[in-house]
C-alpha cells in the first residue's frame, strides 16, 4: 500500500536519515510491527479480527492498524523527530490466520500506558476504536478483546456499588434478582404506568424497569412517572416487607437534565436509576460519579450496542464494551440470556458474564476471552438477563449463569393470562424451587422441568405460566459464537 | 395477615415456597458447609425491611464439619423466640465477597402484622415514605402476643 518510495524491503528503516526522509512508507517499515516485542505488564494489548483487502500483506495491514490507533498519519513526519516516538507507536506483533476464516486474521497489538488519559474511556476509545476501524486497506476490522493492565485499571473507580453491596442494600442473598420491565414500553400514562410497577413488585419481583427508550415523552411527561413509580415502589415495599427499586431510566438529552432527573429519583426515595448505553462513555462516567455520591444503584441499558457488537466481521465485540463499562462504572448490565429472543451464543454470553463478576478472568477461548484479566478488587457488576425469557426456562437460566444475575421476565410477568401480580408469583416460585433444588444436590439441568412441574402442584400461577409458555424456544443460529469451539445453540 | 400473594413476610431465599421442613434446612446447611461458608442463627421482633441488624442467636459458627450443630442451635433460638422471626445466614469469607451468601427465613410469628406506609405530602407533587411495622406499635417481647 505504501510505494511512493519504492522501498524494496519490508524491514524496519533504522537509518534516521533515510526512515524521516518525506514520501510514504509502509506502516512496518515505520517501526509498528515487531515480531520480537514481549509486551509488558503496563501496555493494553488488543486482539483485532482484520479482513484486509484483497492484495494487502495480513502484516502490513495488522501494523497499519497499529499505526492508526496510536501515532501514524499516511506519510512521514518530521515533526515524529521532537518526540520519544518510538514508545508512542504501538506495536503489532503476532499475526495468525483466524480458524475456518479464510482472509481473516487475529492481529495482537500492544500500546503503552502513556497513550490513555487515566480514569477516561472516551480517550482511550478514541485512539482504539478511532479512525483505524474506517481505514481502507482494511475490508472490515472487530477488537475481540482487550488486555487491560492493572496500572491503568487502577486509574478507574468502577461500578458505584458493585453487585456484593447491591445484595447488602437490597437484603437480598443467595438467589438471582428477578425483574420486569414494563411493557407496552411507549404510551402508558404516568398513573398506568405506576400499576403495572405495583402489581410486578408486591406480586414477587425485586425490580421493575422502565425501558430504554421511557424517557419524557408527551403520553407521560418523567415528573410524573418518578412520582406515580416511587408511590408503587414504597406501597409494595410496605405489603411484602422487602425492599423493592424500579430502574427509573434518567436519559436524556443533556448531563443537565439528566442530573436533574437523577436529583428527583435520589429525592423521592429510589435505590436505582438508569441510563443508556447511547448516552456515550462521558456520560457513563458523569452519571456513576454522581451515583456514587448518592448512595445509587446504577443500571446500565446497552441500547445500541448490537450496531457494532453483532457480526463477527467488523466493529467491537461485547465483551470489550463489558469491560470498558465495568471500568467506566456501571452497577447493572445487559449481558444477554443465551435461551431468550435476543442473539447470543450461551459459551459468549458466559465469557461476558465473567468479565462482569469474576475477580480474576482466566483466558478461555471457547467463551471468546483471549487473555487473563486481573481486575485489581474493581468492584463486580451484575449482570442482567432479559428478553424472551420465561419461568419455563428457570432451570437452564439458573445453570448457566448462577446466582448473580438479575433475571428479567417482562412479557412473562405481565402477559400472564391471571395478571401482573400472577406472572410475578409464577416466576418467584420457580426461582426458588430451582434454587432450593440446586443446592440439595438435584441436577436441575436434568431434572429442571420436573421441579418446575412439582411446584406448579401447590403454585397456580406457575403452572398457568408452564401451560402458557412452557414450549416457547428463540433456536436461531448466532452470529456471533466462539472461533474456537463448536457451540449449538441451547433449546430445552 | 399481610395483604401479598403469600400472605406473608417474603424476605430471604425461600418464603414463597412451603415451609422447609427440618431436614429440608439441613440440606440447605450443608450446601453452604460445602462451600466453606459460616452460618449464624438471627431473630427479630421488627422485620422492617431496612432493619439489618436482627439479634444474633450467639456467634456465627465456624469450622463446622455438618448441619447438626446449626440445627440443634436453631431449636434452642426456636424453643426461646417461638414467636419471633428467626432466620439462618450465611457468611461467605472470601476475598471480593466477604459478605452475606445465603439467607431464609425458618420461623415465624403466627400472625405477621405488616407494615404501614405513611405519606408525607411535601413540596408540590413530592412524597415522602415511611414503611412503619405495625408490630413495633407495641413494646419489645409483647409484639406477637395476642
Amino acid at each position: 500500500m505504501a510505494t511512493a518510495r519504492d522501498v524494496a524491503t519490508d524491514a524496519v528503516v533504522s537509518d534516521k536519515r533515510k526512515r524521516y526522509q518525506a514520501g510514504v512508507l509502509k506502516y512496518r517499515q515505520m517501526g509498528y510491527w515487531d515480531a520480537d516485542y514481549a509486551p509488558k505488564d503496563t501496555d493494553t494489548i488488543c486482539l483485532f479480527r482484520i479482513t484486509p483487502q484483497d492484495g494487502v500483506d495480513p502484516i502490513e495491514a495488522a501494523a497499519a492498524v497499529a499505526g492508526e490507533s496510536s501515532t501514524a498519519t499516511w506519510t512521514v513526519v518530521w515533526t515524529d523527530r521532537l518526540t520519544a516516538c518510538d514508545s508512542y507507536r504501538a506495536k503489532a506483533y503476532r499475526v495468525e490466520p483466524v480458524p475456518n476464516a479464510p482472509g481473516q486474521y487475529f492481529a495482537w497489538v500492544a500500546y503503552d500506558l502513556v497513550l490513555f488519559e487515566e480514569g477516561s474511556i472516551a480517550n482511550m476509545t478514541a485512539s482504539l476504536i478511532g479512525n483505524v476501524f474506517s481505514f481502507k486497506p482494511l475490508k472490515a476490522a472487530r477488537l475481540e478483546d482487550i488486555r487491560i493492565p492493572a496500572a491503568y485499571i487502577k486509574t478507574f473507580k468502577g461500578p458505584p456499588t458493585g453487585l456484593v453491596v447491591e445484595r447488602e442494600r437490597l437484603d437480598k442473598f443467595g438467589r438471582p434478582l428477578l425483574g420486569a420491565t414494563t411493557k407496552p414500553k411507549l404510551g402508558l400514562s404516568g398513573r398506568n404506568y405506576g400499576r403495572v410497577i405495583y402489581e410486578g413488585l408486591k406480586g414477587g419481583l425485586d425490580f421493575m424497569k422502565d425501558d430504554e427508550n421511557i424517557n419524557s415523552q408527551p403520553f407521560m411527561h418523567w415528573r410524573d412517572r418518578f412520582l406515580y413509580v416511587m408511590d408503587a415502589v414504597n406501597k409494595a415495599s410496605a405489603a411484602t416487607g422487602e425492599v423493592k427499586g424500579s430502574y427509573l431510566n434518567v436519559t436524556a438529552a443533556t448531563m443537565e437534565d439528566m442530573y436533574e432527573r437523577a436529583e428527583f429519583a435520589k429525592e423521592l426515595g429510589s435505590v436505582v436509576i438508569m441510563v443508556d448505553l447511547v448516552v456515550g462513555w462521558t456520560g457513563i462516567q458523569s452519571i456513576s460519579h454522581w451515583c456514587r455520591r448518592h448512595d445509587m444503584i446504577l443500571h446500565m441499558h446497552r441500547a445500541g450496542h448490537g450496531t457494532y457488537t453483532r457480526q463477527k466481521n467488523h466493529g467491537v465485540s461485547f465483551r470489550v464494551i463489558a469491560k470498558w463499562l465495568r471500568l467506566a462504572g456501571v452497577d447493572h448490565l445487559h449481558a444477554g440470556t443465551a435461551v431468550g429472543k435476543l442473539e447470543g451464543d450461551p459459551l459468549t454470553v458466559q465469557g461476558y458474564y465473567n468479565v462482569c463478576r469474576d475477580s480474576y478472568t482466566r483466558q478461555d477461548l471457547p467463551r471468546g476471552l483471549f487473555f487473563d484479566q486481573d481486575w485489581c478488587d474493581l468492584r463486580k457488576v451484575m449482570p442482567v438477563a432479559s428478553g424472551g425469557i420465561h419461568a419455563g426456562q428457570m432451570h437452564q437460566l439458573l445453570d448457566l449463569f448462577g446466582d448473580d444475575v438479575v433475571l428479567q421476565f417482562g412479557g412473562g410477568t405481565i402477559g400472564h393470562p391471571a395478571g401482573i401480580q400472577a406472572g410475578a408469583v409464577a416466576n418467584r416460585v420457580a426461582l426458588e424451587a430451582m434454587v432450593k433444588a440446586r443446592n440439595e444436590g438435584r441436577d436441575i439441568k436434568v431434572e429442571g422441568p420436573e421441579i418446575l412441574r412439582r411446584a406448579a402442584q401447590f403454585c397456580t400461577p406457575l403452572k398457568q405460566a408452564l401451560d402458557t409458555w412452557g414450549d416457547i424456544t428463540f433456536n436461531y443460529a448466532s452470529t456471533d459464537s466462539s472461533d474456537f469451539a463448536v457451540t449449538p445453540a441451547t433449546s430445552a | 395477615m399481610m395483604t401479598n400473594p403469600t400472605g406473608r413476610l417474603t424476605q430471604g431465599q425461600f418464603s414463597f415456597l412451603p415451609d422447609l421442613t427440618d431436614a429440608e434446612i439441613a440440606l440447605q446447611v450443608e450446601y453452604g458447609l460445602k462451600r466453606g461458608y459460616a452460618w449464624s442463627v438471627e431473630y427479630t421482633d421488627d422485620p422492617h425491611p431496612r432493619n439489618t441488624y436482627w439479634e444474633m442467636y450467639g456467634m456465627p459458627m465456624f469450622d463446622l464439619k455438618d448441619a447438626a450443630g446449626v440445627l440443634a442451635e436453631l431449636a434452642e433460638c426456636r424453643k426461646t423466640f417461638p414467636d419471633h422471626y428467626i432466620r439462618l445466614m450465611a457468611f461467605d469469607s472470601t476475598r471480593g465477597v466477604e459478605s452475606v451468601a445465603m439467607s431464609f427465613i425458618v420461623n415465624r410469628p403466627k400472625g405477621e402484622p405488616g407494615f404501614g406506609l405513611a405519606r408525607q405530602e411535601v413540596n408540590g407533587r413530592t412524597l415522602r415514605y415511611t414503611v412503619h411495622s405495625y408490630a413495633t406499635e407495641r413494646p419489645e417481647r409483647e409484639r406477637y402476643r395476642r
